[in-house]
């Protein structure tokens, strides 16, 4: 049984990269999807619901992460996360951002 | 079967299972575990991680934390904590490798931080504080199971840890705690001074222990020979289940002296005083057949709460043991702590080398405050019984002149409100460096008696920390050198017509016995326990076999060879102990 896989690339454009608060805030949006969501830089991947393995990933700024959603709501998820890693990874400013509630 | 040899702090023997106590400020030793506990120690991670959980909710929500940063650190370690392939990790680590959660936890914690280490990105390598963070969270829940349970102790155990702090052996539920072995310390730390107040064996200084023992482990203690014997064999088990008894049976033989006159076989007479740390200790003293309190440390004043003791403190810490004594001689020793070691001093400089640093009588010098509440409370007790006072590690007179024109500056404070104090109260000093070993019969004409300290006597004149195993075993009283230095302060002592005694360990080592008293000296004073023994060797002997005895040991020149004549002569009179 073939499970919907949608597959996107965002780069890390913030000094802070994927710093705790980032990583948090990333976490908490997977943790929202059915999807298991899995987050790469280079040739490192982790789950993207594991702060653990997240924030392991090292990602700095002008890395370059693959977000990679299989699952009946993957297109959903991959849309989403793409969206909160716009607004919190490509300014340096990114205190202020809250994550968005899901519908 | 593992044996581990350390230093011999407190006699007797203990065969039971072992309670370890990690330390969060410590390295978490690799400590393994049966395969069927693996159940109960993913279990406590699981208790641990529920528990850090509650801890942070709350700090997160907590009102009075505005700043978002903060509040940020603890939403994330909630996170990193309710965040299952981070758990799975630890207690992965558990089931394959057979360790405590102690240990998994400081190894996959210590992993992660040094993962983010070696990243070149400042951002991502202060994460590595969060990681220790969360570390110390973690192991304080675990450890915390761990204290309280000996508390609430219902089981004998023996002791296994790193090091111990007077904050943690005074919450013991000492009724069950039947020995002490741990890595660090030596003869005159906080726990070899604890089991001797307690009568129960401890070995200290034992080096790498806590990763042999787990708390399976069965675990004999023998005091008397300094060595600790994890998981021992059946063999060895009987056979100190032999010697435990004997041991007994020699205690209960020796109890039978307590009534008996301490006097040579040729009635020369020998005070036998007894050491203490805290007020309760006195009524052991009693009951070991001492005949008077000839050091109470005061340290445990400083040490134990968080602030500095008042007089009142100190005072009820005093009088209590005079009335205790009721009438009999109390030799009140003042502070002799180092500035590092005090709880309350939190400006004091860092100190290359303490020992030779602001300490003790130096230490009191410098913060008259502090010395002169010591003074007036020793002062007021000075009328409650025989209360003597003795300052510690005085190197020149001038610090001798200065404390006692301290003490007169007391007295006249006192005189003022009509505080009543014995005027004529005995005023002697501890001779433990060799400086005031030479200068003993100048310092006899300012001090009422001396009491010799062997311990630091004998580190400050060979110039060897007992401590460091690298150079440990050239630490002897019975070094011509120490003898040399003991045998001219008794010398001016007498000629001074001024009182001796002989606190250290020395005074009541069996083998020393008979040569000190052959040197001259009458009064020992030693942990309670100690008295019985020591009783035994001086109503077996004349002072004429010590007498000559240490005439021949006065023309030897190598420890060696006057370490064995001494056992020969110790082994004579006390057979069966050797």
């Amino acid at each position: 049984m073939a499970e919907p896989v949608v597959e996107i690339e965002v780069e890390i454009q913030n000094a802070e990269g994927l710093h705790m608060r980032p990583a948090m805030q990333f976490v908490d949006l997977a943790g929202r999807f059915a999807s298991s969501v899995t987050v790469s830089n280079n040739d490192v991947s982790a789950d993207a619901k594991s702060i653990m393995q997240m924030t392991m990933l090292a990602a700095g700024r002008g890395s370059r992460l693959r977000i990679r959603a299989e699952g009946a709501d993957a297109a959903l998820a991959v849309e989403a996360l793409k969206e909160l890693a716009e607004k919190i990874l490509s300014s340096s400013e990114s205190r202020p951002a809250e994550s968005k509630k899901e519908g | 079967m593992e044996i581990k040899k350390g230093i011999a702090a407190s006699p007797g023997i203990a065969i039971c299972r072992a309670m370890v106590i990690d330390s969060k400020n410590y390295r978490i030793p690799r400590r393994s575990i049966m395969a069927s506990q693996r159940a109960d120690e993913v279990k406590r991670v699981r208790s641990a991680f529920a528990a850090a959980i509650l801890e942070l909710d709350e700090l997160e929500a907590a009102k009075q934390i505005e700043e978002g940063k903060i509040r940020d650190i603890f939403a994330v370690h909630s996170r990193f904590l309710r965040d299952k392939s981070f758990r799975k990790r630890i207690t992965d680590f558990i089931e394959k490798e057979l360790v405590t959660a102690e240990y998994a936890v400081s190894v996959i914690l210590r992993e992660i931080a040094s993962h983010f280490e070696s990243i070149d990105d400042e951002y991502i390598s202060e994460r590595v504080a969060d990681i220790y963070d969360i570390e110390r969270r973690l192991l304080t829940h675990l450890l915390g199971k761990v204290a309280e349970e000996v508390e609430h102790l219902r089981e004998e155990v023996v002791i296994v840890a790193y090091d111990l702090a007077p904050t943690q052996t005074a919450s013991f539920n000492k009724t069950f705690v039947k020995g002490f072995a741990t890595e660090k310390g030596g003869r005159t730390s906080h726990t070899a001074i604890i089991a001797r107040s307690l009568g129960i064996p401890a070995v200290v200084a034992l080096g790498d222990l806590m990763s042999s023992v787990t708390t399976q482990s069965m675990v004999i203690i023998d005091g008397k020979r300094g060595v600790v014997i994890v998981d021992p064999d059946e063999e060895t088990l009987e056979d100190y289940q032999t010697y435990a008894r004997q041991f007994l049976e020699f205690e209960h033989e020796l109890d039978a002296l307590r009534d008996l006159p301490s006097v040579t076989k040729d009635d020369v007479p020998i005070t036998l005083l007894g050491n203490v740390e805290f007020p309760d200790e006195a009524e052991y003293v009693l009951r070991k057949g001492g005949q008077g309190i000839g050091l109470y440390r005061t340290e445990f004043l400083y040490l134990y709460g968080g602030s500095e003791p008042t007089e009142e403190d100190h005072y009820q810490a005093y009088s209590e043991v005079a009335r205790i004594m009721d009438g009999k001689p109390i030799v009140i020793r003042t502070m002799d702590l180092g500035a590092d070691k005090l709880p309350h001093t939190t400006r004091h400089p860092h100190e290359a080398n303490p020992v030779l640093g602001l300490r003790s009588i130096r230490y009191c010098l410098q913060n008259l405050p502090l010395f002169k509440t010591q003074l007036r409370a020793i002062l007021r007790a000075s009328v409650v019984g025989d209360v003597r006072m003795m300052l510690p590690l005085i190197t020149t007179m001038q610090e001798m002149r200065q404390a006692k024109m301290i003490l007169r500056d007391v007295m006249e404070d006192l005189d003022e409100y009509a505080v009543p104090y014995n005027a004529q109260m005995p005023v002697g000093i501890m001779i433990e460096t060799p400086s005031s070993a030479l200068m003993a019969g100048l310092l006899a004409t300012e001090s009422d008696f001396f009491s010799i300290g062997t311990n630091d006597l004998i580190q400050y004149t060979l110039a060897v920390d007992r401590a460091n195993e690298h150079v440990s075993s050239l630490f002897s009283a019975a070094e011509p050198a120490i003898l040399l230095l003991l045998r001219s302060v008794i010398h001016d002592a007498h000629k001074s017509g001024i009182g001796l005694s002989v606190c250290g360990e020395v005074a009541s080592d069996p083998e020393f016995i008979m040569l000190l008293l052959g040197m001259g000296v009458r009064v020992l004073s030693m942990a309670a326990p100690m008295i019985p023994e020591v009783k035994k060797i001086i109503r077996s002997v004349t002072l004429e076999e010590c007498n000559q005895l240490a005439r021949k040991v006065a023309t030897m020149d190598s420890q060696r060879q006057i370490k064995n004549i001494l056992r020969d002569a110790a082994s004579r009179i006390l057979p069966g102990t050797y």
